[in-house]
């Protein structure tokens, strides 16, 4: 038995038939390091357990969280929770609890990844540096091994172990950056020289840039931008709280975007990260939230299911009282046709490498400005022929991949850096037909 | 539990570190959110355990642990010596270290009414009662309020004798109200977005008179629905304090971080447009921007006694009548710039890094009013309250959005506007600024919630600031 299903197991014990309880126990270790100007320049490791606590006494809900894991912290911990739940009014929407059921066999995990060591990740740095050939290289290199274990009083008792290896970067000129992105379960799949050579490339085809006009452009959009927009569609959109409020533009069986749209949340794939459950212990599963451009589901946990009437889709993460589920675990499909065939088609547009400081204006019209970053380019008659500085837009993230607007979709669906969390979102290069930018940003 | 810190200490130094330090921190936050008048979460949160820096060479390495015995803080300084060796596959310059007085010492935040002691029936009253108030309101579909209280102690050793302890506690919340319409969402929010936060103890929640504003509040809110969108146009812009608390935070606060100015943070947060050969030249605003980094004010949400590093907590000028004059820097960063250290480095709690963070950056007041300001302006724009914020990652370019504004024509306020927003370069932006008022009006606004580092960390932040005019500003910019 791993520690995080003991743990979990003996807090349930504690509370014994005095609520309603759901534990989730995890121990592992997270280790990164961290380089810039070339060299590594912080180095960060931590081991350590934690306990989050959720219980209802006759419906009156608390949560608690801890790092403190011996017997007695645990005790007075539970304790605590008890004493805060009874102060509570009842709470007419608590759902109960997760029942017993099975969740998927799949396991993202790499032993090696697990406990990776700091001169695994030195040798990555290494490999991405030197691909520099004397550019100014800054990034880092991270690993991740978990184990998760859910346990509650209506008998639902799981767990899992999940790894990740996550290595990104820039290089840098005088005038300008270039970035590049790998994420996967296995540290061995990440390829130092080849993320380091992408990005010294990217910089030193984007030195000197100009100033572009502002204005309506074509864009086409590297994974880490449309990772982007993904990111701000799960968190505001196919979320099933924002959208029983009203405050998402999601509106159910309805054609919101392009045929060639495709996105969906699926933990099972072989290619995602994570564990086949939420923090509720529901099982996740592949949940289809648009097909040929039809918006068809958004993700739930058990409060906003219930209010829905439907089935929670198992994309309860911590904070989703409070923010709504989303899901962790995206892909937008990915076409037939390659990056290079794609800017072909191109007469006159902008190459987007990544954005930056995307934030949104309106959840319901998914208006977002931000900025571009680390490689910004002019397209002219099918090629890529100069380095743009920086430009700042804002653009509604829905309209922008309306009926019509894609016009291609690459071959290279990859992990993608969201700017807000890496190894949650697997997406393609995209051609769209508009994009507004507002200014340069210098000016 | 200063026996863990030095522990930690004296197994890094034994396994060849140059120098080290470690912090146990043992820290609670209870956070109670109310949506509709109903407790969506109240939640309880214990952190302890003790990370410790070792230096070798040119990098840091870090390592915590949640096991809190001798054992365990022992070996967590040999893994730290070990990362920070295993750093020298990619070395760079030896980090030097730029002295402080090494003190042992205690502090403790001033605190009238502990938080935790207050009763949680009287803070859920409190928010189901504001969030009663709002939905009253005709239009009001979310009403939202939250409260989030934070103690933490501290023992910081350092392998050159710190000894120093804190007890640091914060509090604060707020509330906001938000208009569904057919196609857009209006939302207006109370003290200021995300709330307001400060150091000390319920006190902080009592003096902002929630249940008295709930109802203003919502009715703005509903009234934004129907109001007339902000056109595009260059106009005089009148900035509501904690707006411009929000700009000081990010146009100034991170762009005079030393750590981003030495490419330290290049590949994520970004750079800054600072050069340090422009330090004590470099015209960065008018002649009435005066900006300090002041650790010490009281109340403040960036108020300590001593940073993660040991160094005393303090007040630096950063611009003073508009030339840059200061930065924000911990020991390492000052030694290369070959400044005084500003004592401005904080971790996260015990797992995180410590690493340069603003405290309270903010402005010093001017001699106006927003009354006289209002007055004083022909043709104009009043906005207030953060809605987005976004800035290039050399901290020039931003974009901001506020929940609401005013037209301001021949010195009165006027339409209610909605949407709207400002964009600018910082230093021009800065250039701009005109009116600025003080007095009563001058409020050390808090950041909850500034992000920086890898892994990310949060920060709690200060910004003292008051109504302000800026001449001259592009507004109403859309897609």
């Amino acid at each position: 038995m791993s520690r995080a299903v003991d743990l979990a197991e003996q807090v349930l014990d504690l509370v014994g038939d005095r609520a309603d309880a759901e534990v989730v126990a995890t121990e592992g270790n997270l280790a990164l390091t961290r380089f810039a100007n070339s060299f590594i320049h912080q180095n960060v490791a931590e081991v350590g357990e934690t306990v989050s606590l959720r219980l209802a006494v006759d419906g009156r809900v608390a949560s608690a969280r801890t790092t403190s894991t011996s017997v007695q912290a645990l005790g007075a911990f539970v304790e605590a929770a008890l004493e805060t739940a009874a102060l509570q009014p009842v709470d007419d929407d608590w759902p109960g609890l997760a029942p017993p059921a099975a969740i998927d066999s799949v396991e993202h995990v790499d032993d090696a990844t697990y406990d990776a060591s700091p001169g695994a990740r030195a040798e990555l740095v290494r490999a991405f540096v030197d691909a520099g050939s004397g550019l100014l290289a800054a990034g880092y290199c991270q690993t991740e091994g978990r184990t998760e274990a859910f346990a509650n009083s209506a008998g639902q008792s799981v767990s899992g172990r999940h790894t990740s290896a996550i290595l990104d970067g820039i290089h840098q000129t005088g005038t300008s950056a270039g970035t590049a992105h790998a994420a996967s379960v296995a540290i061995a799949d990440l390829d130092g020289t080849a993320v380091g050579e992408l990005a010294a490339r990217r910089a030193a085809e984007s030195a000197n840039p100009f100033d572009a006009k502002p204005g309506d452009y074509e864009v086409i959009l590297a994974p880490e931008a449309v990772a982007t927009i993904a990111v701000f569609l799960g968190f505001y959109g196919f979320n099933g709280k924002m959208l029983s409020e009203g405050q998402s533009f999601v509106e159910l069986g309805s054609r919101q975007f392009d045929e060639q749209f495709q996105m969906w949340d699926d933990v099972t794939d072989s290619r995602a990260m994570g564990v086949p459950f939420d923090t509720e212990g529901t099982p996740k599963g592949h949940l289809d939230l648009v097909v040929d451009g039809v918006t068809r589901g958004v993700a739930h946990n058990r409060k906003t299911a219930k209010k829905a009437g439907v089935e929670s889709t198992g994309n309860s993460i911590t904070g989703s009282e409070s923010w709504g589920p989303v899901p962790t675990n995206v892909f937008v499909g990915g076409g037939t046709r390659s990056v290079d065939d794609l800017i072909a088609g191109v007469e006159r547009g902008i190459y987007v490498s990544a954005f930056n400081y995307c934030r949104i204006l309106d959840p319901k019209t998914m208006v977002v400005t931000g900025l571009t970053r680390n490689g910004t380019f002019m397209i002219e008659n099918g090629r890529i022929t100069e380095a743009v500085t920086n430009m700042r837009f804002t653009q509604g993230f829905v309209d922008a991949l309306g009926e019509g607007k894609i016009l291609g979709v690459a071959d290279d669906a990859r992990f993608a850096d969201s700017e807000f969390a890496p190894g949650i979102m697997y997406v393609p290069t995209m051609r769209l037909g508009s994009w507004n930018f507002t200014g340069g940003a210098e000016g | 539990m200063y026996e863990y810190a030095e522990a930690a200490v004296e197994g890094a130094l034994a396994a060849g570190a140059t120098y080290a330090d470690a912090r146990v921190v043992v820290s609670k936050q209870e956070g109670i959110d109310v949506q509709n008048q109903a407790v969506q979460s109240l939640d309880r949160t214990e952190q302890a355990g003790v990370g410790v820096r070792a230096l070798i060479g040119s990098s840091w390495g870090f390592f915590a642990t949640a096991d809190l015995t001798r054992r365990a803080a022992t070996a967590a300084g040999e893994r730290a010596a070990e990362i920070a060796r295993a750093s020298a596959v990619v070395p760079g310059d030896p980090i030097q270290f730029a002295d402080v007085d090494v003190v042992q010492a205690t502090y403790e935040t001033p605190y009238v009414e502990d938080p935790f002691a207050v009763s949680m029936s009287e803070k859920v009253d409190l928010l189901v009662g504001v969030t009663k108030t709002m939905q009253e309101v005709d239009g009001i579909a979310i009403a939202t309020g939250n409260l989030t209280f934070y103690a933490t102690n501290k023992w910081f050793v350092s392998s050159q004798g710190h000894r120093i302890h804190q007890h640091l506690v914060e509090s604060g919340g707020g509330f906001d109200a938000t208009a569904l319409g057919e196609r857009e969402s209006q939302r207006r929010s109370y003290p200021q977005s995300f709330g307001q936060y400060e150091t000390g103890g319920y006190e902080a929640v009592r003096k902002w008179d929630y249940a008295g504003n709930a109802g203003r509040i919502a009715e703005e809110a509903a009234a934004l629905l129907t109001a007339d969108e902000l056109e595009e146009r260059e106009a005089d812009l009148i900035l509501e304090g904690s707006q411009l608390a929000l700009q000081i935070h990010e146009s100034v606060g991170h762009a005079i971080e030393l750590d981003r100015i030495l490419g330290w943070e290049a590949a994520f947060a970004g750079t800054s447009h600072l050069e340090l050969p422009n330090l004590g030249t470099f015209r960065f605003g008018s002649d009435l921007m005066n900006i300090t980094a002041d650790a010490t004010l009281p109340g403040a949400l960036g108020t300590f006694g001593y940073d993660d590093e040991g160094t005393p907590a303090q007040r630096v000028d950063i611009v003073k009548n508009g030339i840059w004059l200061g930065v924000l820097s911990g020991r390492d960063s000052a030694a290369i710039a070959g400044l005084p250290p500003g004592g401005m480095v904080r971790g996260d709690g015990y797992n995180r890094l410590p690493m340069v963070r603003m405290t309270n950056v903010g402005i010093l007041p001017g001699d106006s009013s927003l009354e006289e300001i209002i007055a004083d302006t022909e043709d104009g724009v009043y906005m207030a309250t953060n809605r987005s914020w976004s800035i290039d990652d050399k901290r020039l370019n931003f974009q901001f959005g506020t929940e609401i504004a005013w037209e301001v024509k021949d010195g009165k306020l006027g339409r209610m506007l909605k949407n709207p927003t400002y964009t600018g370069i910082g230093p021009v932006f800065w250039g701009s600024l005109d009116r600025l008022a003080g007095g009563d009006e001058w409020i050390h606004w808090g950041t909850p919630n500034c992000g920086k580092g890898q892994p990310m960390q949060v920060a709690h932040t200060g910004h003292s600031a008051a109504p302000a005019r800026f001449r001259n500003v592009r507004v109403g910019v859309r897609g």
